[in-house]
């Protein structure tokens, strides 16, 4: 088993190298990790709701009346 | 806790087991007398069960002397059927629509009894008309409004921040003007009956004639949903008597289900925001449990895996 030098282990040193080693860069890290996780997560789930709600909500129906 | 290197220890025999287990604890009773050391624990364990056991079976034996179960239909009402509401499911919003059609009849038939003091004009706006219409809407009531500059009281029309307007200033005026009876108000009705929905819609569409024998009383009517089966209500949704315009055909079942419906939103306005984020939470939170416990036992499998040698003395 090389533990020594196969791709996995570079590429594992160079993500702690940059991400994990000081402690700053990692909480800029796990900030824009939750930013971005937030984002695509919640749209799409928002997504996939409006989808199992099709013609239900307030937003399918307002266009009858608004004018 | 050591017995675990052993793979065997749960193929033993249960004597031998037991043995194992008090060598392990540390306690010297395999040589002289097991059998008195192991009836003895066995029978403390098998008394206590029996004394909780009993104290137990006595309690619910008093607890149900003391409140009968009764299989009477009449106290309790008819239980309503389930029915196939569309935010009945986990991940069902309400229908809008329905909402605004079930406004529709309480503002016709229902309001002229039952207040609806919880739901101010602004609670309507983007969940079943649009803010232009409900300004509109408001404008219809006069509201009485606080002292002017002269220390005046006076009448100005509705704006969106308003109640819904009561139909009666007072309760004494709801008892005179039916009977008696007092109307209940209708903004929590759906949270407080056994039955919710199912429970309003049976009651508006299940007016029927007593059956043989039951006597009711001059001014209440019968409703077999209703507990006691007597209620000062009478029978109001009739196949026809509001035009909704929507095109819906307006049937008595249709009312009744649009009204529950807007009732059931004015019960729980936040429900169907309620549900999403709860799906959310949902997947996230099991998502990071899954998580954690995979992490904690990698972590521990080494520390887990850990072997001890004793290397006694010379």
């Amino acid at each position: 088993m090389d533990a020594r030098n196969n791709g996995l282990e570079k590429f594992s040193r160079s993500v702690y190298r940059t991400i994990f080693r000081r402690n700053s860069v990692f909480m800029v890290g796990i900030f824009a990790t939750a930013f971005a996780f937030e984002m695509a997560f919640d749209t799409a789930t928002d997504r996939w709701w409006d989808r199992m709600n099709k013609g239900k909500q307030w937003k399918d129906i307002k266009d009858r009346y608004s004018q | 806790m050591f017995t675990r290197l052993s793979g065997q220890v749960v193929k033993r025999p249960l004597k031998q087991w037991v043995n194992a287990f008090m060598q392990a604890r540390g306690v010297s009773g395999t040589a002289g007398a097991p059998q008195s050391v192991r009836i003895s624990i066995n029978t403390k364990a098998i008394a206590a069960t029996a004394a909780v056991a009993t104290t137990a079976a006595a309690g619910l034996g008093y607890y149900f002397y003391a409140n009968p179960i009764h299989a009477n239909m009449e106290e309790e009402g008819l239980h309503p059927p389930a029915y196939p509401w569309s935010h009945r499911s986990l991940f069902g919003t309400f229908d809008h629509a329905s909402i605004r059609r079930g406004y529709q009849v309480y503002r016709e038939v229902c309001s002229a009894c039952h207040s609806l003091d919880r739901i101010a004009w602004r609670n309507l706006v983007d969940v079943s008309h649009t803010e232009d219409e409900v300004r509109a809407m408001a404008e219809e009531f006069e509201y009485k409004d606080g002292p002017n500059e002269i220390g005046d009281y006076f009448e100005r029309p509705g704006k969106l921040s308003d109640y819904m307007p009561r139909p009666y200033p007072n309760d004494e005026a709801a008892r005179a003007g039916n009977g008696g009876a007092l109307p209940p108000d209708l903004s929590l009705m759906v949270k407080a009956r056994h039955g919710g929905c199912d429970y309003i819609f049976a009651l508006l569409t299940g007016y029927v004639d007593p059956p043989a024998g039951v006597e009711i009383r001059e001014g209440l009517n019968y409703n077999p949903y209703f507990p006691g089966g007597s209620i000062a209500m009478a029978r109001l949704l009739y196949d026809g008597l509001v035009e909704y315009d929507d095109g819906t055909p307006a049937t008595t079942s249709q009312m009744a289900k649009d009204v529950t419906t807007f009732l059931a939103w004015a019960a729980e306005p936040e429900h169907d925001d309620r549900k999403k984020m709860g799906v959310k939470a949902i997947i996230i939170l099991s998502a990071m449990t899954i998580l954690s416990i995979w992490i904690k036992r990698n972590r521990f499998a080494s520390l887990k895996s850990r072997k001890f040698l004793y290397a006694p003395p010379k």
